[in-house]
């Protein structure tokens, strides 16, 4: 099947090279003819700021919103999740509002507070090695919302979720795309399958 | 979860990986940091002069002012960068500890060492300029975590950009159809690292993202880059020297992200206003020429 990766900005490049490995057909998608045309959809790493301006500038906001209310699998990766979610702790940027969270940007603090870990995640037999660049927690979950995986806030020691899924909504604060982990793509797959 | 490590390499390198496809633009003001975010960059780099100034004003320059630094930081939510002399690891050490998310070992200042910052003893990853891929493997051997082209900086001249992507291209490729017997002699004529040499020549590109800086002035160089190969911009002087930052920055930002499609190329070159004053790169003198500094 086809799997699109938003290509505005980011590492999209590297979650279409996981897209191939698993055996599926990887197509970039700038424009919302290119996003007719996809089976299920990541919305990659990079800035949220600079992809959700991208795509309200070309009209792919409403689009994209479109096909996730209508069932599309879509994973959102770092950037990708504050795109998708309802709303920031910060100032008002474009976003879709696909997935019941308020984020946190740069929650973690600034690059030289980004890091790598093991991380143990709800229905994994074994942890995902998690990289976390300048990157988002989610800050408030909605009812809906099932939460696979937390850290811990590192002033407070209160967790703070990195991981959530809401029905064909997956997002990540972290980078699978780097770490040649598939299983949260094979997540992907699997609910792009069952639609 | 396990303990988290910081400022390793695929902490440092996955920052720029996540910079590609986009713009980062220089400003020297918090007002000028807002008006690039506002238009898409994916990250600014914090500076006291633009390079083009730094030509005009001549003397040595330095890193900027930690003050002006922390407006800049403060201004925005992007990443912001800042530069460093090539070897002033004093300067380097001062940036990380203003929260500086990525250093600029750069030729644009005026070079404080022969030898380059050992970039492994610090959290905050390096960016540095190459002209060719004996430099840009040199700088990752010190530990740059992304690299870019040297261009001629503050011209406005995409020529010398041009030519540091096309040779750096061309010897990736070379490279790849050596035999093994044949890599230690081309690490020794790029004097490059062999370790690093044998990883390109397997994999057929850098081991980190590469981005094109040096002489960017409008959205068709931008694409120009992008379409060499690059996998983002840099613009230094282009934006707050031309007549109408603003426009020519979204312009810029949209030409790098549609850099294949000449119909949205046209369409965002209209009307921008008069593009920074150039400067022909064949009447600098020697002195002038920034990409000799740090080999």
């Amino acid at each position: 099947m086809i799997i699109g990766a938003l290509a505005l900005q980011g590492d999209f490049r590297e979650h279409l090279a996981v897209v191939s490995r698993l055996g599926h057909q990887p197509v970039e998608v700038r424009t919302p003819e290119e996003l007719a045309a996809v089976d299920a959809l990541v919305i990659p790493g990079g800035e949220s700021t600079t992809m959700g301006r991208l795509a309200s500038l070309y009209g792919l906001i409403d689009p994209l919103r479109h096909r996730i209310d209508e069932g599309m699998a879509v994973l959102g990766t770092c950037a990708g999740m504050i795109l998708l979610a309802a709303a920031t702790t910060g100032p008002d940027q474009p976003q879709l509002g696909t997935l019941d969270v308020v984020v946190e940007r740069n929650a973690f603090g600034r690059q030289v507070d980004s890091f790598e870990a093991d991380l143990d995640v709800a229905g994994f037999d074994a942890p995902v090695h998690a990289v976390f660049i300048r990157a988002p927690w989610i800050h408030k979950v909605g009812a809906a919302v099932e939460v696979l995986s937390s850290v811990p806030d590192p002033a407070t020691g209160e967790p703070r979720p990195v991981f959530v899924r809401q029905g064909n909504v997956v997002a990540t604060s972290f980078h699978p795309e780097l770490t040649g982990d598939d299983r949260i793509h094979g997540m992907l797959i699997d609910l792009m399958e069952a639609t | 979860m396990s303990p988290g490590e910081h400022g390793t390499d695929l902490v440092k390198r996955g920052l720029a990986e996540m910079l590609k496809g986009g713009v980062i633009m220089d400003v020297v003001t918090a007002e000028q940091a807002r008006i690039a975010e506002e238009a898409g960059a994916v990250a600014v780099m914090a500076l006291e002069r633009v390079p083009a100034d730094i030509r005009a004003v001549g003397g040595v320059a330095r890193m900027a002012d930690p003050s002006r630094v922390d407006e800049i930081i403060e201004a925005v939510s992007i990443p912001v960068m800042a530069k460093a002399r090539i070897g002033h690891f004093v300067e380097a050490q001062v940036l990380q500890s203003l929260g500086v998310d990525y250093i600029d070992e750069s030729e644009v200042l005026t070079p404080a060492d022969d030898h380059h910052i050992d970039k492994r003893a610090f959290t905050v990853p390096f960016v540095c300029g190459a002209r060719d891929l004996g430099e840009a493997l040199r700088r990752i051997g010190e530990g740059a975590a992304m690299i870019r082209t040297k261009g001629e900086p503050g011209t406005g001249n995409v020529v010398e950009a041009v030519r540091h992507m096309r040779i750096m291209n061309r010897q990736i490729r070379r490279l790849t159809i050596l035999g093994p017997d044949e890599l230690m002699s081309a690490a020794k004529e790029l004097a490059a690292p062999y370790d690093l040499l044998t990883e390109v020549a397997r994999t057929g590109k850098l081991p980190v993202v590469n981005f094109a800086a040096g002489g960017i002035a409008t959205p068709a160089d931008a694409a120009l880059m992008m379409q060499l190969g690059c996998d983002g911009v840099f613009v230094g002087s282009g934006i707050f020297k031309s007549g109408d930052p603003s426009d020519r920055a979204r312009a810029i930002v949209e030409a790098t992200t549609f850099f294949r499609d000449p119909d949205k190329i046209a369409k965002v070159s209209r009307n921008l206003g008069e593009p920074m004053v150039g400067i022909n790169v064949d009447t600098l003198q020697p002195q002038d020429r920034m990409q000799d500094r740090g080999l």
